[in-house]
């Protein structure tokens, strides 16, 4: 995309945002170009999406411009993006599960038959077209909680397309689908943009950006430092604009040495909320000093699968041991007592107490050990010691040990946690998305953290909707679909797309033949 | 094909407390800001009731002056003071119309923490009062070593009881806590107020009592009014904090109120917390309904009513659910019930605009965007946790 002639689609000078004590954006300058897909990339915090409410009217810049087709414009509400063709694509679907999929594109913007009545038809029949233009043909009359999250993107695509959008913001759209289905959803962005839709296009995933983006621009604390062409840079070039520094993207993981079985799981029946078999009969064995990664699409029972070992939700049948100690029955405070620790995959619901200080949420699991407590008193400071010790240790960014937690970045939290649990003496860590919505540094740094606690004994299970992280650190590799591990695979020498197809379709008989579906 | 994923509910959140409210804005980092950010709201309130009430009692000036008098609210509020502080008799009158009211506040203040809204405060000091009454009558001869501290422990416990059955039935069945304690209210006027006319009726009064305490009455310090129990009532702020912030029931209790989910990973009890946060909020207002009857009163009559219960919620509301706060917000309250007597002699103010203030103080925390927006506060939205506990409450069971 090298025409100078043509007027950038958009255009923002200078943007500047400023908050009490930080400037989120400062001086950004960004220009997409029709038909071209614009990746921004940058760790958290470091100000993309600050950008992207501002271009989406959710933000009022207190510097600069923003140009639409060279008219200069302003936009101060989501409404007047949408209306001035700027559409944005969550992560977290706006959708209503029980309306079809017709009736979630036209919410909002509905065209009525009559003063009383929708006009139903002239929607569906617009709907069918527009897929059929960009390459996905869709039922208008599904009911979008029928649809997998992959087929759900592409309705949130829909709908900004329905409402002729010619910019499109997608924040991280790779981050819930598996590898087949980020292929598909290229191949979407692709055909838009050559129909001459400008798209830009949020993450942190290296090699995604590398594959699918024109151009590609890096903020690091609110500055662009770079644009680059996919064409004239890599994955480790990316990784030192956006981090600022040199970084190791995949982590030495060295050898492993297992040994005895620390937790064996055995016919593990686990029903979820409503009842539904959510865990059918599962069963492995962890050992100590060894990682063991489950693969799997979310919802495909791992949550389940994580709070029965946990002792959060009791199972229907099955056995869970730990050592030789049956734990099956066991409660939250009893795991924990025999040594299991526990990163949970909702770090703001389940891992921390936004509202307590630090140091709190730095005991939040231990408060009750010496030495943070003696009989029912609290030794507040032994706590402050310990947390000083651990933001330090873990590099926490936080002002204080006692600011509430809920001010500390996404990234900070998430350290928070690692180091509470990772402090322990453990025989058993259950990781469920250690490293979700993390950036490159932080990633790195608990990545070697838990190659570190491997090394230092502890059985690991590694839960994780990204396939390339659960490859990078296991030992083993288990595949777990609709419930149940329908594949053990070799951590070192899995073939990426062989298990996310065994994740997609759960096999479907020996693997042999997915293999060569994938080829 | 994916199913919605299925979240991981406490079996007991449901409809209990909803998971932890918005992230908090930063508190602002020296002490003293961080003392206005909390304290802001509560003082503007109350000066904004104030301001309210004046406009009440000018309004209505003419029914006393016979014609409108400008100048009535000073007056008033000059009565009012002088009731509450002006001598030592004032001040004792004072300290022991607050007493209660910190003890009430604690029963409310305490369940706020856990995220729990008790309402029962005034069943829990009725029952308390009257079981002290009870054993305080039966004691009545005995040294007052015994019957003295026997009679209080016993109310105590009755009270925690009556606090214990809320707790349990919303453990174990999720019913909520507003409505059986509401119910609780009631059950505990009507069945006392049965046995006090009919089984316990004590021979030789003209109305529907028990015996005398006597021996079991709560020792006075000097000629006045002024008890022992109210010493107990102020010890017992200091008690209350150190419970809430350096014990690790303390920290349990806060946890189950700021996040339940993150309590049950963190492997607390849930239910346990909340079975025993409201046994103690039980026991204080029980305690509160012990001073009441053997400090003030001595005996229990049928007809006995109080708003000590109801009015701890305004207590603990206004001082944030935090001891210190209830301590100063439970002497504002006291004073005001103390020096309303005089207000009403000197300015011929009805004793009701004490009633009026107090209701409207509530209203501008509830509504803290109007009092922030009057007064321009920046401060940060910190601690209103307590009447999101109360909307929150309120709001589930409209919604079932």
């Amino acid at each position: 995309m090298s025409d100078e002639v043509i007027a950038p689609a958009l255009e923002m000078r200078g943007i500047t945002k400023r908050y009490p004590g930080v400037v989120a954006n400062d001086g950004i300058d960004l220009e997409v170009h029709p038909g071209e897909i614009h990746a921004l990339l940058g760790e958290n915090g470091a100000g993309k999406s600050t950008l992207m409410n501002i271009l989406y009217g959710l933000a009022t810049p207190d510097e600069g411009e923003i140009l639409l087709d060279g008219e200069p414009i302003t936009i101060s509400s989501p409404a007047d993006a949408i209306a001035r063709g700027i559409s944005m694509v969550h992560q977290h679907f706006m959708l209503v599960p029980v309306l079809t999929v017709a009736d979630n594109i036209v919410l909002g913007d509905e065209t009525m038959a009559n003063p009383i009545f929708l006009d139903r038809r002239e929607a569906r029949e617009k709907i069918v077209e527009l897929g059929q233009r960009f390459g996905f043909e869709i039922d208008p009359n599904a009911k979008v909680e029928s649809l997998s999250v992959g087929w759900q993107q592409r309705v949130e695509i829909l709908k900004a397309l329905y409402r002729e959008a010619r910019i499109l913001v997608l924040d991280e759209p790779t981050a819930v689908l598996t590898p087949q289905e980020t292929t598909e959803i290229f191949a979407v962005l692709r055909r838009l943009a050559d129909e001459g839709h400008s798209i830009i296009f949020i993450s942190h995933k290296l090699y995604e950006v590398l594959e699918v983006a024109d151009r590609i621009t890096v903020i690091r604390r609110g500055k662009v430092v770079g644009s680059r062409r996919p064409d004239e840079t890599d994955e480790d070039d990316l990784a030192e604009l956006m981090v600022g520094r040199e970084v190791q993207l995949t982590v030495d993981r060295g050898v492993s040495h297992p040994g005895a079985t620390v937790l064996s799981v055995e016919g593990l029946v686990v029903r979820d909320d409503r009842h539904h078999e959510a865990v059918r009969g599962v069963d492995f064995e962890l050992r100590a000093g060894e990682i063991l990664g489950i693969a799997g699409v979310a919802g495909n029972g791992q949550d389940e699968l994580v709070e029965a070992i946990t002792g959060l939700r009791k199972p229907a049948a099955g056995t869970v041991m730990l050592g030789d100690e049956d734990v099956t029955h066991a409660g939250v405070r009893e795991m924990r007592e025999a040594g299991v620790g526990f990163v949970p995959g909702d770090r703001q619901r389940f891992g921390l107490v936004l509202s307590f200080p630090v140091e709190d949420n730095l005991v939040l699991t231990t408060y009750h050990r010496k030495p943070f407590s003696r009989g029912m008193v609290v030794d507040d400071d032994e706590i402050s010691r310990w947390a000083r010790q651990a933001i330090d240790d873990y590099d926490i960014r936080t002002p204080s040990e006692d600011v509430p937690c809920g001010t500390l970045s996404g990234g900070n939290q998430q350290k928070a946690i690692v180091a509470r649990e990772f402090g322990q003496d453990l025989r058993v860590l259950v990781l469920d998305q250690p490293t979700r919505g993390l950036d490159v540094g932080s990633i790195e740094f608990i990545h070697r953290q838990v190659i570190e606690m491997r090394d230092r004994g502890t059985g690991i299970l590694l839960i994780s909707a990204e396939l390339d992280e659960v490859l990078e650190l296991s030992d083993r590799v288990a595949v777990m679909y609709r419930g149940e591990v329908v594949s053990m695979v070799d951590g070192p020498t899995a073939n990426r797309e062989d298990v996310g197809l065994l994740m997609a379709t759960g096999g479907r008989g020996d693997t042999s033949t997915a293999a060569e579906q994938a080829s | 094909m994916t199913e919605p994923p299925s979240s991981l509910e406490d079996d007991l959140g449901e409809r209990g407390p909803a998971p932890q409210a918005s992230v908090p804005e930063p508190l602002p980092q020296g002490r003293w800001q961080r003392l206005v950010a909390v304290v802001a709201v509560p003082v503007a309130s109350i000066v904004l009731a104030l301001i309210a009430a004046s406009v009440l009692i000018i309004v209505s000036s003419p029914a006393a002056e016979g014609s409108i008098d400008w100048t009535l609210p000073l007056a008033a509020y000059g009565a009012l003071l002088q009731g509450a502080f002006g001598g030592p008799t004032e001040i004792i009158n004072t300290l022991v119309a607050t007493a209660p009211l910190i003890l009430t506040g604690l029963a409310v203040g305490v369940g706020f923490k856990a995220g729990l809204f008790n309402i029962g405060g005034t069943g829990q000091v009725l029952i308390g009062g009257f079981t002290a009454a009870v054993v305080g009558a039966a004691l009545a001869d005995s040294s007052p070593w015994v019957a003295c501290p026997v009679a209080v422990i016993a109310g105590c416990l009755a009270g925690a009881f009556y606090g214990f059955i809320p707790g349990f039935l919303k453990a174990f069945t999720g019913a909520h806590e507003v409505v059986t304690t509401i119910m609780l209210n009631s059950i505990a006027a009507f069945f006392i107020s049965a046995i006090v006319n009919d089984v316990l009726r004590a021979p030789g009064y003209t109305f529907a009592r028990t015996a005398d305490v006597g021996n079991a009455a709560l020792p006075h310090i000097g000629s006045g009014a002024f008890n022992i129990g109210v010493l107990i009532a102020f010890a017992l702020v200091p008690v209350a904090y150190w419970l809430l912030w350096k014990t690790t029931l303390g920290f349990e209790i806060r946890t189950v109120g700021a996040n339940p989910s993150a309590a049950r990973y963190a492997g607390m009890s849930p239910r346990r917390l909340i079975v025993l946060t409201l046994s103690l909020c039980g026991l204080f207002a029980g305690l509160a309904g012990v001073l009441q009857i053997l400090g003030v009163v001595g005996f229990y009559p049928a007809t006995y009513g109080t708003a000590i219960g109801f009015d701890g919620i305004a207590v603990a509301l206004l001082g944030r659910a935090h001891p210190v706060g209830i301590l100063f917000s439970a002497l504002l309250f006291g004073a005001m019930r103390a020096g309303s007597g005089l207000m009403q002699i000197q300015a011929d103010v009805p004793i009701e605009i004490i009633d009026v203030i107090q209701a409207v103080i509530l209203f501008f925390l509830a509504a803290d965007v109007i009092v922030r927006k009057l007064f321009r506060l920046r401060v940060a939205r910190a601690g209103v946790d307590e009447v999101q506990t109360v909307t929150r409450s309120y709001g589930e069971q409209a919604v079932g």
